[in-house]
């Protein structure tokens, strides 16, 4: 009898948390089918020019907010190019950056830094971790920022673009490295993790052959781990690229694309990503045409992370030859 | 050791390290490559100490106890514009909202993956759906949220515009919205850990005659509480520390302005701010400009994302090895080389 009751106990539980599962299920499918829907008529009225260049995105958004369209255009005129610019830059310099300095910190923890030194760091990384976006942004725009705009931006080389925006230190430089500092933690931790888990026989041997540790490091450990480190890799470019509040303090409020024809001055040219854009359009929300057009940013980025964490999952792939569990 | 008297304690397999060997010998490359290393290590300590020092020395010269019991109001001189009050009072029911929903959920979500699952694909398919989750940028989730709470049948949860409109933003739907963010680590520290227990553990309560769900609910989950606590804990500190969600659906009013006259209810239909809005609505990208509040606020929430930090690493020390330990604490469990 009461075996019975456990049983439909039982049945009823697993019944239960199924359709939490599938509740989930639908949640995913309903996040994906909204946000296209509502950003459908800011893409069919552009086409694939949505993508392209074309002048300037701040008139065109105004020209939303007031409702009054450009001559010769449609209200729903949009081309996203110097936010997607924006994006692709922030994103590929603070992961090429972070790639470097994460993979040289993973090898430091792992394999050079004495005892008490790794107890030190472990800290470290973890704070770098835990501190909120907001913070970021606002060292990076009170302190970093007038730090660039002092020492490191020229008269001369403010003159030579003065007609056509305005260098403050709020530029791809400060986004950059803040974004760079912000997304180290998560990829030392996978860097170091994969190089933890190389199996010690393989680093063994290759130094029983008279390879010193650097050569043993290079060859077999970081080899081994080289998935990990593309995984890494993709898991945060999809933190960096949807990174908006830090972005949206440190950009300059200014959705310029940085030009890398004007040289070194590229650097201290202000960018506006597509997530940072969102965070400032939000208060225009209740604005047809505007709405549209930010929700068509959204579905480019959530397009883009889905791409990105299931190309997170065919980097990991390689793993389960050697033999780590996966 | 000393202590160690006639039975010698085995010892632990010591992992093969081998000792300091000088460099010197080595290729000059090599060498470049070590200090290189040292370089990095220094650099990001130096980097961590210097914002923890930066945001104490701001923080506290900025600092005053009237800041913690002032509503905030906007002006522009910042000796008028208040304390931040409300901000706290914010993200504390944010927190509370986003906590007691993402919990049970992820917790119950991570039981069905790890001792029920079936059928499989279904399984895989949640599996994804979390990864998901935990990599859409939130103010995706933001503008998502922000168009589910302005439908019709949902204007239970915020407020009726005067021409009917629902306006879909308040502390139920960034408290909900929040409760996804946290979703994935909650789900992720107790899917890990139920993975730990061994099989014979449920097989002894079978053999005891309970059933599955309420060896699930007697034997393994009380086993396992300290990892639930770490990963809401987690979850926790990603809820106070998002600013996305709350600037597009919390309606960013300085103070928590509630609708109609019922106590509770009332300010959570309404609108409010949070540490983190209020620290970006003083931040010279905002309206309010005020630099001082601005970091005193950040100050306050940098120690409260701190202490919780702090919290976890409590939980977990002790209970796995240290290099897993920096993994769990950022919250990555479902990688393949951390289990």
């Amino acid at each position: 009898m009461q075996r019975r009751s456990g049983r439909r106990e039982d049945q009823r539980a697993e019944r239960t948390l199924g359709a939490l599962a599938v509740g989930l299920l639908v949640l995913i499918g309903a996040i994906v089918v909204t946000v296209f829907v509502n950003a459908w008529p800011s893409f069919s009225s552009n086409g694939l020019s949505w993508f392209g260049p074309g002048g300037d995105v701040r008139t065109q958004l105004t020209a939303m907010q007031d409702s009054t369209p450009l001559p010769g255009h449609s209200l729903e005129y949009f081309r996203a190019w110097p936010l997607i610019w924006g994006t692709l830059l922030t994103t590929v310099l603070a992961v090429a950056l972070a790639l470097i300095v994460s993979t040289l910190a993973a090898i430091f923890l792992t394999e050079f830094a004495p005892p008490s030194v790794r107890r030190a760091l472990e800290p470290v990384i973890r704070l770098l971790a835990g501190v909120p976006s907001v913070v970021y942004g606002l060292i990076g725009i009170l302190a970093l920022a007038p730090l660039i705009n002092q020492h490191l931006i020229s008269n001369g080389r403010r003159e030579s673009v003065a007609g056509v925006v305005q260098l403050n230190g709020a530029d791809l430089t400060t986004a950059t490295v803040i974004l760079a500092v912000m997304i180290t933690p998560i990829m030392v931790a996978l860097i170091a993790g994969a190089l933890a888990s190389v199996p010690a026989p393989w680093r063994e041997g290759s130094m029983a052959l008279g390879v010193n540790r650097w050569r043993t490091i290079v060859r077999v450990s970081l080899r081994t781990a080289r998935p990990a480190i593309v995984a890494a890799t993709v898991l945060a470019t999809a933190r960096a690229l949807g990174e908006a509040i830090m972005l949206s303090m440190v950009s300059g409020g200014s959705p310029f694309a940085a030009n890398p024809l004007d040289g070194l001055t590229f650097l201290f040219e202000p960018v506006q990503p597509l997530a940072a854009t969102i965070v400032r359009q939000a208060e225009g929300l209740t604005i047809a045409a505007l709405a549209h057009t930010v929700y068509a940013m959204s579905a480019v980025l959530l397009v883009s992370a889905a791409l990105l964490s299931f190309a997170g999952w065919a980097a990991k792939q390689p793993l389960k030859r050697y033999g780590i569990r996966a | 050791m000393e202590a160690g008297g006639l039975v010698a304690a085995p010892s632990p397999p010591v992992a093969v390290r081998p000792g300091r060997q000088s460099t010197a010998a080595w290729p000059l490359a090599d060498r470049i490559g070590y200090w290189l290393c040292w370089a990095t290590g220094v650099a990001l300590c130096l980097i961590a100490v210097g914002i923890v020092v930066f945001m104490l020395v701001k923080g506290i010269s900025y600092l005053r106890p009237a800041l913690f019991v002032e509503h905030p109001s906007a002006s522009l001189h910042q000796s008028q514009s208040g304390g931040f009050l409300d901000p706290i009072e914010g993200t504390l029911i944010i927190t509370a909202i986003g906590t007691l929903i993402a919990a049970p959920t992820g917790v119950a979500l991570a039981v069905w993956m790890s001792e029920y699952g079936r059928p499989t694909p279904l399984a895989r398919a949640v599996e994804s759906a979390i990864d998901v989750i935990a990599g859409v940028p939130s103010i995706v989730l933001a503008i998502f949220g922000l168009l589910v709470f302005s439908e019709s049948f949902l204007g239970f949860l915020s407020q009726n515009a005067a021409n009917g409109s629902v306006y879909g933003r308040s502390f139920f739907a960034a408290g909900i919205i929040m409760s996804l963010i946290a979703l994935p680590l909650i789900v992720g520290s107790t899917r890990e850990a139920l993975t730990q227990i061994p099989d014979r553990v449920r097989e002894a309560s079978y053999a005891l005659g309970k059933s599955r769900a309420s060896t699930i609910r007697w034997v393994l989950l009380p086993s396992i509480r300290p990892d639930i606590a770490s990963g809401i804990a987690l979850g926790m500190g990603r809820i106070i520390g998002d600013t996305a969600i709350i600037t597009i659906l919390l309606g960013f009013t300085l103070t928590t302005q509630g609708v109609g006259h019922a106590p509770v209810l009332g300010t959570l239909r309404g609108t409010g701010s949070t540490l983190t809005s209020y620290v970006y609505y003083n931040s010279p990208a905002g309206e309010g400009n005020a630099p001082q509040k601005a970091y005193a606020a950040a100050f306050v929430l940098l120690m409260l994302v701190l202490l919780l930090n702090a919290l976890v690493t409590r939980l977990t020390v002790g209970r796995s090895s240290n290099r897993v330990g920096l993994l769990r604490v950022l919250g990555f469990w479902r990688l393949p080389w951390t289990r």
